[in-house]
């Protein structure tokens, strides 16, 4: 009985881990505490399972969340070059975000939008047939958006 | 016939695809617009705007079809709504600017199944992709859904379901072709107070999106094909494992669940037989090694997903150490059919050992990418120039790359071998999952070899040392030689480190991550020469081996090159000839893309002009 305890207390870890990232964005220090006192676990447990998958990230992501694909056909189609200039232009590597706190940029194995490679999702939302030029102006977009929303709320202020 | 069915035959449907290609072309704001229109001049009753799963031809997406007709509009915009409501719903004439043009011969098709793509395929597991609501249980049973379900739970004993499948020759869609009958016969074989059945939905492979298709837009075959194996085994408990990075998938199955669950095809006494059964759905984290089915049953158990060895096989030893069934996507949807139509329907398709049906997601350097299925023996030339309709650009073909990074790439050569598991495993690949990726002369072969490796040693759980150390040791190698660094004698010491990870493996990551590298070696040995001795890649696609210039007499001085570049590695004033600084580029080619066509003043030229070291 004790041991049918144990793996259903286990057998939560995963789908605990993705609620918290679901709804704070990353897996902060003081959730995997929580979460292993929840789950009469110890910490090294909790993070030894959430390290392992690639899903899990441990700093804050940016306001924005910008994922690369560099699934097959996203990188036989130019996919890690547009990486290469989206990571010098944001001035971080993928995993990282930009010291204001705008952007966070990932790479992704794959989304499933390999017939339109190569593909970027902005923000959950994704984009096929990027190039270099329609990215470039897929973040000016951004960019002016945020300015405006942020002179708007300067206004009503 | 009543008026009342009279007028529903009236009533046009539009079918928007919503699959992630579409989806990615704005499908979503093209439904809405379309909607909003039809609202708008109240024509609800003359036209049924319908949400369909993936249509199968991605790349002309978003895609609408019209039925009655089996009309086909190709890359629908918003902006095209106002003229499709107004010209065909009320006037009655299509818009045929939307409609498919031919590529070749410039033809305009206006009808799907007149468009070679389509043309050259079978309809098998896919059958209702594209054709159905995948949110509406109704119309999956309206074509003979859960039909399969009911006549294994009512008339037959499990032992003749599996009877059933077994003389159907289905083999594991997931990859490794194992007989899925004699799976589930182990499964029945063992004795225990309980056991589980799994969907295997963690479709990891990079560049294959055919598992995640179909449960987006027939989620409910999946099911059938799952309750009928937990019906044969004697399961009473399931589970759906599918990637988190598939939001729309992970929906589409949950809601199909509870939809089944409220009709009584899940939960206590299914369908009065007195069989129950239920599962949910475990959304996978990340990790590709949980394709295996050992690491994905220790990751349902909530641990690190790495592998068990194997025997005891799942069957045996499963899911917190019960028997366990594991069926990949594509099988299960498989069953509802064969059980409709019977086994020696299904097994009159395909080859001798090879039945039904293959499923690919057809992408890369093609003219015609998307979901594409055919029988098995099918040639790969087949399926890449009549249903792909050749290479983009009419470039030249030189690779198409087939089971991930399992699998290998096959040369201009091996274009007309059958694909069925048994040739492809003798050519030096796997039939995989499904993806298939087409290559052309701007493809490094070397490059592709490196990438899939950087995967796998990425992805390699890290268990046991072959698979560990060995594919870290490959990827320096093809590190090494794609920076130039290559030397004599480093081809056959990435065969020889290959065939120990390959046998010294503990599971299927490990066992096949070799492979592309293998096939690579195999069949384009000249371009890892090049690489090494002449310090050329002939593709022009390793960044240390090239550098981009600009042409003095064919820069126009625009600027383009200037504005985009994200190094500030350009210079020029406007007007004038402008410079590329070797030191700042970081070669991501950004330049090359953006530089007119009227100038195409960027090149890009081998690193080292002398060849050799």
């Amino acid at each position: 009985m004790q041991d049918l305890s144990r793996a259903d207390l286990a057998e939560q870890v995963i789908p605990s881990l993705q609620e918290i990232q679901e709804r704070l964005g990353y897996i902060p220090r003081e959730a995997i505490t929580w979460l292993a006192d929840k789950l009469h676990l110890s910490e090294q447990e909790i993070y030894g399972v959430a390290s392992f998958y690639n899903n899990f990230r441990f700093t804050p992501p940016g306001k924005h969340h910008l994922r690369i694909c560099l699934g097959t056909a996203c990188h036989v189609q130019g996919g890690d070059r547009l990486l290469a200039a989206t990571s010098e232009k944001l001035g971080i590597k993928p995993g990282d975000t930009t010291p204001d706190g705008r952007y966070s940029l990932e790479r992704v194995a794959c989304v499933g939008c390999c017939a339109l490679a190569p593909a970027v999702v902005l923000d959950d939302e994704v984009h096929g047939r990027t190039t270099q030029r329609s990215l470039k102006r897929l973040l000016d977009s951004v960019d002016r958006e945020d300015r405006k929303a942020e002179k708007s709320e300067g206004d009503s202020q | 016939m009543s008026p009342g069915n009279e007028s529903e035959q009236n009533i046009l449907e539009i079918r928007v695809c919503r699959g992630t290609g579409c989806e990615s072309a704005r499908a979503h704001q093209l439904l809405e617009a379309l909607k909003k229109e039809v609202a708008n001049k109240g024509l609800e009753d003359k036209v049924r705007i319908k949400t369909i799963g993936c249509h199968g031809f991605c790349e002309q997406g978003p895609v609408i079809t019209v039925e009655p007709e089996g009309l086909f509009y190709c890359q629908v915009d918003e902006k095209d709504v106002d003229e499709i409501v107004e010209s065909h719903v009320i006037c009655g004439k299509p818009v045929e600017r939307l409609f498919y043009t031919e590529p070749t011969t410039g033809k305009i098709i206006p009808k799907y199944e007149d468009i070679p793509f389509y043309k050259g395929q079978k309809k098998v597991v896919l059958r209702n992709c594209g054709e159905i609501d995948p949110g509406s249980i109704d119309e999956y049973i309206e074509k003979g859904g859960y039909d399969g379900l009911r006549k294994a739970l009512l008339e037959m004993k499990p032992e003749q379901v599996i009877g059933q499948v077994l003389k159907s020759g289905l083999r594991g869609r997931g990859g490794a072709g194992f007989p899925t009958g004699l799976k589930w016969k182990f499964g029945r074989g063992s004795k225990s107070d309980k056991k589980y059945v799994v969907c295997n939905a963690d479709e990891g492979d990079p560049g294959a999106f055919m598992d995640g298709a179909i449960l987006v837009a027939d989620p409910h075959s999946v099911l059938e094909g799952l309750i009928v194996a937990a019906y044969s085994i004697g399961a009473d408990e399931g589970f759906v494992y599918v990637r988190h990075e598939y939001p729309q998938a992970v929906d589409s199955i949950k809601k199909a669940i509870l939809d089944a669950r409220r009709r009584g095809f899940l939960g206590k006494d299914i369908l009065g037989s007195g069989f129950s059964f239920d599962l949910s759905v475990k959304e996978g984290a990340g990790a590709f090694v949980c394709g295996e089915e050992t690491a994905l049953m220790t990751s349902i158990e909530g641990n690190r997903g790495t592998p068990r060895p194997r025997p005891p096989f799942p069957t045996d030893s499963g899911l917190w150490g019960k028997p366990t069934c594991i069926n990949n996507v594509k099988t299960l949807a498989t069953i509802p059919i064969i059980l409709r139509r019977g086994a020696e329907w299904f097994s009159s398709i395909g080859t001798e050992k090879s039945k039904g049906t293959a499923i690919f997601s057809l992408t890369g350097k093609v003219k015609n990418t998307g979901l594409v299925e055919v029988p098995m023996g099918t040639t790969l030339r087949h399926i890449i120039f009549n249903v792909g309709g050749g290479i983009q650009g009419d470039a030249k073909f030189k690779a198409v790359q087939t089971g991930g990074p399992s699998g290998g790439c096959l040369p201009a050569d091996k274009l007309d071998l059958p694909v069925d598991y048994d040739s492809l495993t003798q050519a030096g690949t796997i039939m995989g999952s499904g993806g298939m990726i087409v290559m052309d002369e701007t493809t490094c072969m070397v490059d592709v070899a490196r990438y899939f490796l950087s995967f796998t040693q990425a992805e390699s759980c890290g268990k046991c040392t072959p698979c560990r150390m060995g594919t870290l040791e490959m990827l320096r190698i093809l590190d090494k030689i794609k920076s130039g660094n290559g030397e004599e004698g480093d081809i056959e010491k990435l065969q020889e480190i290959a065939i120990t990870v390959k046998e010294g493996s503990l599971c299927g990551l490990g066992q096949t991550a070799p492979n592309p590298v293998l096939t690579t070696i195999r069949y384009f040995r000249d371009e890892y020469e090049a690489h090494i001795r002449d310090r050329i890649c002939p593709a022009e696609v390793c960044k240390a081996l090239i550098k981009y210039v600009i042409v003095p007499e064919k820069c126009i001085g625009c600027g383009a090159c200037l504005r985009i570049c994200p190094a500030n590695a350009i210079t020029g004033k406007k007007n004038e000839v402008h410079v590329i600084s070797d030191d700042l580029c970081i070669k991501c080619g950004a330049c090359f893309e953006v530089c007119p066509p009227k100038a195409t003043a960027i090149d890009k030229i081998p690193a080292y002009h002398g060849g050799g070291h």
